[in-house]
Parts: structure tokens; C-alpha cells; sequence
């Protein structure tokens, strides 16, 4: 079994393999989206919901949600802001990247985040939107408990 | 022995004896956090070691900040034992206001009072406070091959495509991290094998105006993708200057987060094609003037405006001499702001042409930069939704803030100050 691959013999279908992880393991309602994210261009973090309008999310809120997005954006605020809104309790409980960029995963060390990156599926599009999912970092497995309503 | 255990040993950056002691702090507590802090981030990449950096950018606007960033921040320059200080040339991006234009911006008190903490915190740290997206021409270029830790990511990708130095992105806690420790975790734009080029794209089209490079860079970041992607393009005939590189390069970092960038026969790592591996690509993307049109165009939805904002990057001395010539004989109907750095800034004060872009009725602010400054707060304290810009990666950026954005040549946006409407 090589990292970043969907598991085999001993797999299930509903689990994947991340090439990199970072974090605690946490449980929580995914927010799906074949989008990018960037914490200053896409937030209203005062209001906690996606305020950029052209944004595939633009309107929901992602406070305590687990995002499933493709990658991210530039900008190197996110480091901070990360940080800023987890010490507000309006954070996402996690993100989960199909590819990572350095700004991220910096933030997500400083705040303490969980985040996973680099799947060999485009991990948007086999997250049911509103799934229950588990993420566990230190095997870094993405794992859906659960179908959404959404 | 179990797969997964080899796997998490594979991932372990190996330490030198120097870095031992600091994780185990026998430097004190601010550099054991630093390098706690840059193991996680370099374990997560599977960087190997660390790699020695001479110099340290820090983007920290207290924006971003917020107050638990800056409380961090404190707590940090409140430690006195062991190491204190950072331990190679450290410097700041642009801050979250002009401490002599907080009425013009309408900041609130609070604001003020934040930026006041944070500065007195970096001052602590030893971090010398340049306040500066531009320090790659205004404080000191980094050199080929050179290895930094730069944060924002115009200046990082600048110094990567341009100057041929080494740096990642790097967020304001792994930029500080990074002056503390003198090193930065090895990967990605540390390593020759990233620095090949990944995506090869032919232009067809010189642009001339500098929201003209802005929308070309912009267009390449979209088709580029992500931070791994190095796009090489062929075409370009001349050798552009600073500024248009400057917005070039800033808009395809904002656009499509990417971090390097060869242009064949002009940046230093791409005398030829096959220098950056760029022969064996396909020819992914031609992109002339219609690509570059269409994303301007995407920006064109009202004519009125209400504010005219030059910023991101800020202004060199040349732009805002061309700003100057623009203003002179005009009476501004809109507030405009045009942004630079507190070292083009007295230049400009000396020149006269700080007082050529007052004279029409606009504003020259130093130090701080327009989406840096609370820039949804001033929105409704001034009543600006209408905001007119050349600067493509701003215009990106303030979508998100609830602006209306318009993208054009800076001649076009000074005439829409006078006359409120962009034509």
C-alpha cells in the first residue's frame, strides 16, 4: 500500500489515503465545493460564511464544517487568519485539499488545525456534499462515516 | 517493522546538533517554538533538513493578525531568556494603516491601537519595520540562488522568477519563525528539482500598460493552477521592466498562487528553453490579446466609481512620477489613493511629487497597503463600493470585501477621479 493511493486489499470504498497530513483526528459535516479557498479572498470572517460571489459556496457558512476544496489560493494571510478564527470559535473544523500550497499548511500548524492534501481521486468529487466524514491525520485517512442531505 | 512506522520515520526531518538544542530549547523558548513550528510544516512537505536563509519578510497586518494574532505576538517578545531576537536581517510587509492618513481611511481607534501593539511586539523580536511589499526594489534584492524567507506572495515570486532566489511562500508565523531560527524547512522552491518548469505557455501579445502585465499574469495564474506549477513562456520580445514584472509577477501569484515563473531568454534561470526543462513540454496555452481583454472585461460591470485605489503592489518611485504627470492640471471629483512604501515615499516628498498628486485632490499614503487595511471596514465608513483600480491583483482580491471592481490603465482611472465615471 503506497501512501496517496486508494487502499486495496484491505481497502474500502469509502475511505482515502492523503500523501500529507497535519493535525488531530476530528469528525464533522463536510462542505464540498470544486473550488479554491483562500481565508482573505474568500471570507467574511466576521459573519463566518463564504462572501466572495462568484465563489461555488458564496453564502454558506463554513464555521465548524470540514471543507473539501481543490486547492489554495494565493495569499499569505491565511497563515494568520487561520489562527485569528479558530481563537473566535468561527473556524472550519478541518480542510481537505486535492493540493496544498505552503500558506495553508503554515496556518494550520499555527492554529492547530487538521488538514489533509493530495489524493490520486479529485477528492470534491467522491465527498458527498453534508457528509459525515473522519479525518485521521496520523494515517492520513479521509473516511466517510456517512451520506449527506445535500 | 510496520509500513506506516517507516513511513513517519521517512518523514522525520533529520536535525543538526544546533537544531536539537533549540527544539530542546537550550536557546531559549522563542526559538524552540519557532522551530517546532517549522518542523510540522516541513515534516508535512517531507523536507528532509533545513537550509540557512539570510533574510526574513514577515507579512503581518493586523487585519489578519486579529487580536489573538497579535496577543501571540506579545507573548512571544515578552520572553527574555535565551535567544530574544531574530538572528538574520528580518523585515516587514506593508502595515494595516498610514499613521498619518487614519482620518482620510476613517480607521477606527482600535485599529490604530492594534498596529501600535504589534509594532512595539516586533520592534521587541528585533524585526525592523520596512513595512514594505516592494523591499526587492526598494531595501535589498535577493541574488541568484540566494536562499530567503519571504512572505507575501508578490515578493516571493519576484525574487524566485526574477532575481533567481530561493524562497517558498511563507506566512507571517513561518517568516518570524524563520528570522528566529536563521533557517527555513528544505522543500519546493529550495530544490533545483521544483524549479523546472511544469506548464509551457506561449504569448503572442506585448503588453504595454501595467494593468495590461497585471491581466497577462493573471491569465497565466488561472491556466497555471496551484503552487506547484512553474509556468515557462515563450514570446515575450523585450525585456519588460521592474514594475511590469512587479505587477505581473504579483497577479499571477494571486490569481493562481504560483511562485516561480521562467520567461525565456529574460529571467536568469531560463536562458534557453531546455535550461528549465521547458523543450519537453507540449505547448499548453497560446495567449494573446483577446485572453488578456476578456479577464479585464470581467471587471467592467458599472461605470460610476467611487474611489480610485493605486496599491498591491505598492508604487515605486517611476509610477508614481507617471502618476504625478496624470494628476497635474486635474480636480479630483473622487477620493484617489495612490500607495507606496516608506522608502519611495520621502523621495517622492523631496521630488515634489507628493505634492503634484495632493494638489489635484489625491492622497499618497506609505507603508500600508489598500487590501491590508481593513479594507471591508473602510468600505462602509467611507461609502466606497465602486473602487477603480490598475492593479489586477487587487482587483482579485476586494471581490471577496464586497467591492465592485473596475481593472484599467492607471490614465483611465485617474480621469475616472475627476470625472467619477470610468469610461
Amino acid at each position: 500500500m503506497s501512501a496517496g493511493t486508494r487502499l486495496a486489499s484491505d481497502s474500502r470504498a469509502d475511505e482515502f489515503v492523503a500523501r500529507h497530513a497535519i493535525g488531530d483526528p476530528v469528525v464533522g459535516e463536510a462542505l464540498v465545493a470544486d473550488d479554491n479557498f483562500s481565508a482573505r479572498y474568500d471570507l467574511d470572517r466576521l459573519a463566518g460564511i463564504f462572501s466572495r460571489p462568484t465563489h461555488r459556496l458564496a453564502g454558506f457558512s463554513y464555521v465548524d464544517r470540514i471543507l473539501v476544496l481543490n486547492t489554495a489560493k494565493g495569499g499569505v494571510a491565511s497563515a494568520w487568519m487561520l489562527h485569528e478564527m479558530a481563537a473566535r470559535k468561527r473556524a472550519p473544523l478541518a480542510i481537505v485539499f486535492n493540493s496544498v500550497n505552503p500558506i495553508l499548511v503554515q496556518g494550520a500548524a499555527f492554529a492547530g488545525m487538521t488538514m489533509l492534501s493530495g489524493f490520486d481521486v479529485d477528492i470534491t468529487s467522491v465527498v458527498p456534499q453534508g457528509a459525515r466524514v473522519r479525518l485521521d491525520p496520523r494515517a492520513r485517512v479521509l473516511r466517510v462515516l456517512g451520506e449527506g442531505g445535500g | 517493522m510496520n509500513l506506516r512506522l517507516v513511513r513517519d520515520e521517512e518523514r522525520r526531518m533529520r536535525l543538526t546538533p544546533d537544531e536539537k538544542a533549540m527544539l530542546a530549547g537550550e536557546l531559549g523558548p522563542i526559538a524552540r517554538i519557532a522551530l517546532e513550528h517549522q518542523v510540522k510544516v516541513g515534516e508535512f512537505f517531507g523536507a528532509r533538513d533545513f537550509v540557512p536563509v539570510t533574510q526574513a519578510h514577515v507579512m503581518a497586518d493586523t487585519e489578519s493578525l486579529g487580536e489573538a494574532g497579535v496577543a501571540w505576538l506579545e507573548s512571544l517578545a515578552g520572553m527574555s531568556e535565551g535567544r530574544a531576537a531574530v538572528c538574520v536581517p528580518t523585515i516587514t510587509d506593508p502595515r494595516g494603516t498610514d499613521f498619518a492618513k487614519v482620518g482620510v481611511l476613517k480607521q477606527a481607534a482600535w485599529m490604530v491601537d492594534l498596529e501600535h501593539r504589534a509594532i512595539d511586539a516586533f520592534v521587541k523580536l528585533g524585526v525592523s519595520m520596512t513595512n514594505t511589499c516592494i523591499n526587492y526594489q526598494t531595501v535589498q534584492a535577493p541574488t541568484r540562488g540566494e536562499h530567503v524567507a519571504f512572505g507575501d506572495t508578490g515578493v516571493v515570486i519576484y525574487s524566485n522568477s526574477v532575481c533567481g532566489a530561493r524562497s517558498n511562500y511563507e506566512g507571517g508565523p513561518s517568516a518570524l519563525s524563520a528570522g528566529l531560527t536563521g533557517r527555513t524547512p528544505r522543500y519546493a522552491y529550495h530544490l533545483d528539482e521544483c524549479r523546472r518548469a511544469t506548464v509551457r505557455i506561449r504569448v503572442d501579445w506585448q503588453p504595454r500598460s501595467l494593468n495590461d502585465w497585471g491581466s497577462l499574469g493573471a491569465v497565466i495564474g488561472k491556466l497555471a493552477g496551484d503552487y506547484w506549477a512553474v509556468p515557462v513562456l515563450e514570446g515575450m520580445e523585450n525585456a519588460p521592466g521592474s514594475d511590469a514584472l512587479k505587477h505581473f509577477g504579483a497577479a499571477m501569484a494571486s490569481f493562481g498562487s504560483v511562485a516561480l515563473f521562467h520567461m525565456v531568454g529574460i529571467t536568469p534561470e531560463a536562458p534557453r528553453l531546455r535550461d528549465v526543462g521547458g523543450e519537453n513540454l507540449p505547448l499548453a496555452h497560446r495567449i494573446g490579446e483577446a485572453e488578456v481583454k476578456a479577464l479585464q472585461a470581467a471587471y467592467s460591470s458599472d461605470a460610476e466609481i467611487d474611489v480610485v485605489v493605486f496599491s498591491a503592489p505598492q508604487l515605486s518611485l517611476y509610477e508614481l512620477q507617471n502618476l504625478a504627470a496624470l494628476c497635474d492640471g486635474r480636480r479630483f471629483t473622487k477620493p484617489l489613493l495612490a500607495v507606496t512604501s516608506p522608502q519611495v515615499k520621502p523621495d517622492a516628498d523631496r521630488f515634489g511629487i507628493t505634492g503634484r498628486i495632493e494638489a489635484a485632490g489625491g492622497h499618497v499614503l506609505a507603508g500600508m497597503c489598500f487590501y491590508q487595511s481593513y479594507a471591508r471596514e473602510i468600505a462602509e465608513a467611507n461609502g466606497w463600493k465602486r473602487l477603480a483600480t490598475n492593479s489586477a491583483k487587487l482587483a482579485n482580491i476586494l471581490g471577496g470585501y464586497g467591492y465592485s471592481l473596475r481593472l484599467a490603465s492607471m490614465e483611465r482611472c485617474v480621469e475616472a477621479a475627476q470625472t467619477g465615471m470610468l469610461r
